[in-house]
């Protein structure tokens, strides 16, 4: 699977110059608001027309305006979940599941209507109007429909940014079959780390209409976890993990990297994969002393690398220890009263419950289920 | 009830009322659809003026239109004498020239509700039906026009009644000819005109009371039944 992009799109207030190549499963494009991702899978969608482009997807030239090349929309097969569902409003939930499918040639389809109704769970839905559906299950349709035309790439644009946290968590388990399933890449549009840190295989870095840097997950992390950084929420870090074991008895699930161990709640399918965890700064604390008497089941002591002023109240502290690196936000006045400052020895607390892999309450339910 | 009991001259202009009136509805229909498209959807230049051109027939004195119409669709007119070589399709002191003046005097009504009602349609519907892999003209098949449906219904009920009720452009294009060209406003005129003729002229208001009525209370229950289904959700999206 490969993806090809290049689009010059020049407008009075905004000029969007961005070139970049996945080969990944899920690529994210990722910045702040208003950088241009949108714009962008809106090109390659065929729904915008930019002053340059060059869209090629698995070896089929969506755009070529050098040559006056141009696909229409609707003659891309691109599946489009958009963040607000954009559900027919006059039609009901089973008609706009078929919608996209009724217009793909025989020969092209290869969705399993069964198969995708059953994976989102849609079959009680089917004969409701959209206006008698949740958000997030609004989101599940939208998804549904793109994937029934039998499309050759989706694109996802932030189809979790007006969801809840329960409704997130209800759809991202979905999102991360489909990848892994890896019958067509996806581009994922998203200005949230943790979604990022936890879906992407490839990582696009957005800012002001260009690409900061691109390549795959591995290798953006760090710089993803400043980028969140910057962009004020999210800030924290990032970890590459394993199943260790599971803690049957207490539904905890150990995960390990390099002797370093950190308990999260619940059960977290083993898998050979790495796992990526987000640990927010904001959730970490910290202590001079090592704490006892107390719920948190992960403290790690370590020393304090760098502190950098995030010019609020707040401060972020990076700790070292073993392996990892740990950001904190704490306040000013904490720091002040703690008296940290780097080199100083600290013990790290995270809870259990605050670390941020959300399929893990959701795969006991699954399998479970069947 | 006896008094209520209409002559056969008098069902004949109330049943050519009902014809023409339908025939200039539904013969404007396409017409006024792709008017308002045009007008809603795109730029071009001269628009205004073109959006002026359709709004005439409100504001010119109908007796106007109707002498314009007898000028260009009449027998001798530039319109009128083409169609009725090529086509023999005659409009002049003819129940059709009656419905051409009333489709006419009722188009900008109908562009009108139409035309609002396609600006309200939320466009990033139909992205996304594109990108399902709808063409544009699949898009607006399946897509724009049920949307539109119920500007499309208050833009026909607003013709019909218009329709209904026209006088003065049909009075001077095809006359007032019993059987042929009298219609409701034209038979009641008549009746009005001629000593004795008051209590027919009565009848022939109620009938025209209730058939009017009849056609608002039918709009209002199409539009309610379809605007539950279209515009309850959009609000709720």
């Amino acid at each position: 699977m490969t993806l090809s992009v290049t689009i010059r799109h020049a407008r009075p207030s905004f000029d969007l110059d961005v070139a970049f190549e996945s080969t990944g499963r899920l690529t994210a494009l990722f910045g702040p608001s208003g950088c241009g991702k949108t714009t962008t899978i809106n090109v390659i969608a065929g729904l915008l027309r930019p002053t340059l482009a060059k869209v090629t997807v698995n070896g089929t030239v969506f755009a070529d305006t050098a040559r006056g090349d141009w696909l229409q929309a609707h003659q891309r097969r691109v599946g489009y979940v958009f963040q607000d569902a954009r559900l027919l409003p006059h039609l009901t939930v089973r008609q706009n599941l078929r919608y996209g499918q009724w217009f793909t040639p025989p020969a092209l389809r290869y969705a399993d209507e069964a198969a995708i109704v059953a994976m989102l769970d849609l079959s009680a839905l089917l004969q409701r109007r959209p206006e008698q559906l949740s958000g997030g299950e609004k989101q599940r349709i939208a998804i549904g429909r793109a994937l029934l035309q039998s499309p050759r790439l989706l694109l996802m644009d932030e189809p979790l940014a007006s969801l809840d946290e329960a409704r997130k968590q209800e759809i991202l388990p979905y999102i991360e079959r489909l990848r892994d399933e890896g019958q067509i890449p996806i581009i994922y549009v998203s200005h949230a780390v943790d979604e990022v840190a936890r879906l992407a295989t490839d990582v696009v870095l957005m800012a002001k209409g260009r690409v900061v840097e691109a390549g795959t997950v591995q290798n953006i992390m760090p710089t993803l976890a400043a980028a969140g950084d910057e962009l004020g929420h999210d800030a924290g870090t990032l970890l590459k993990m394993r199943v260790a074991r599971h803690d049957t008895e207490n539904d905890l699930t150990i995960l390990a990297s390099n002797g370093d161990e950190l308990r999260i709640a619940g059960h977290l399918a083993s898998t050979s994969d790495d796992i990526r965890i987000h640990i927010r700064a904001a959730d970490v604390m910290l202590a001079t002393a090592k704490p006892i008497g107390l719920s948190a089941l992960n403290i790690f002591d370590g020393v304090v690398e760098t502190m950098t002023n995030t010019g609020g109240p707040s401060v972020d502290v990076m700790i070292r220890s073993g392996s990892m690196n740990i950001a904190a936000r704490i306040t000013r006045f904490s720091a002040k009263r703690l008296a940290i400052t780097p080199g100083k020895r600290v013990y790290a607390i995270i809870k259990a419950m605050s670390v941020r892999h959300p399929s893990a309450p959701q795969n006991r339910k699954t399998e479970a289920a069947g | 009830m006896e008094w209520f009991a209409l002559s056969p001259e008098e069902w004949n202009a109330v049943g050519l009322s009902v014809k023409v009136a339908t025939v200039a509805m539904v013969a404007s229909l396409p017409l006024a659809v792709a008017m308002a498209m045009l007008l809603a959807r795109t730029d071009f230049w001269g628009k205004s003026l073109l959006n002026g051109v359709v709004h005439l027939p409100l504001v010119l004195p109908p007796v106007v239109t109707g002498y314009l119409l007898l000028l260009t669709f009449g027998k001798r007119g530039l319109i009128g004498s083409f169609l009725a070589e090529n086509f023999g399709l005659v409009f002049s002191f003819r129940w059709t020239g009656a419905a051409l003046a009333c489709g006419i005097m009722g188009f900008p009504l109908m562009v009108r509700a139409i035309r609002l009602s396609i600006e309200a349609v939320d466009r990033k519907l139909e992205d996304a039906a594109s990108t399902l892999g709808a063409s544009p003209f699949w898009v607006f098949a399946t897509v724009t026009l049920p949307l539109v449906l119920p500007g499309i219904i208050a833009g026909m009920i607003l013709s019909f009644a218009k329709a209904m009720g026209e006088f003065g452009a049909t009075i001077t294009f095809v006359s007032n000819i019993p059987g042929e060209t009298q219609t409701l406003p034209s038979a009641i005129y008549t009746y009005t005109q001629v000593p004795g003729g008051d209590a027919n002229a009565l009848r022939l208001t109620a009938v025209s009371v209730v058939i009017s009525l009849a056609a608002l209370i039918t709009s209002e229950v199409l539009a309610r039944r379809i605007a539950h289904r279209v515009v309850a959700n959009r609000v709720v999206e």
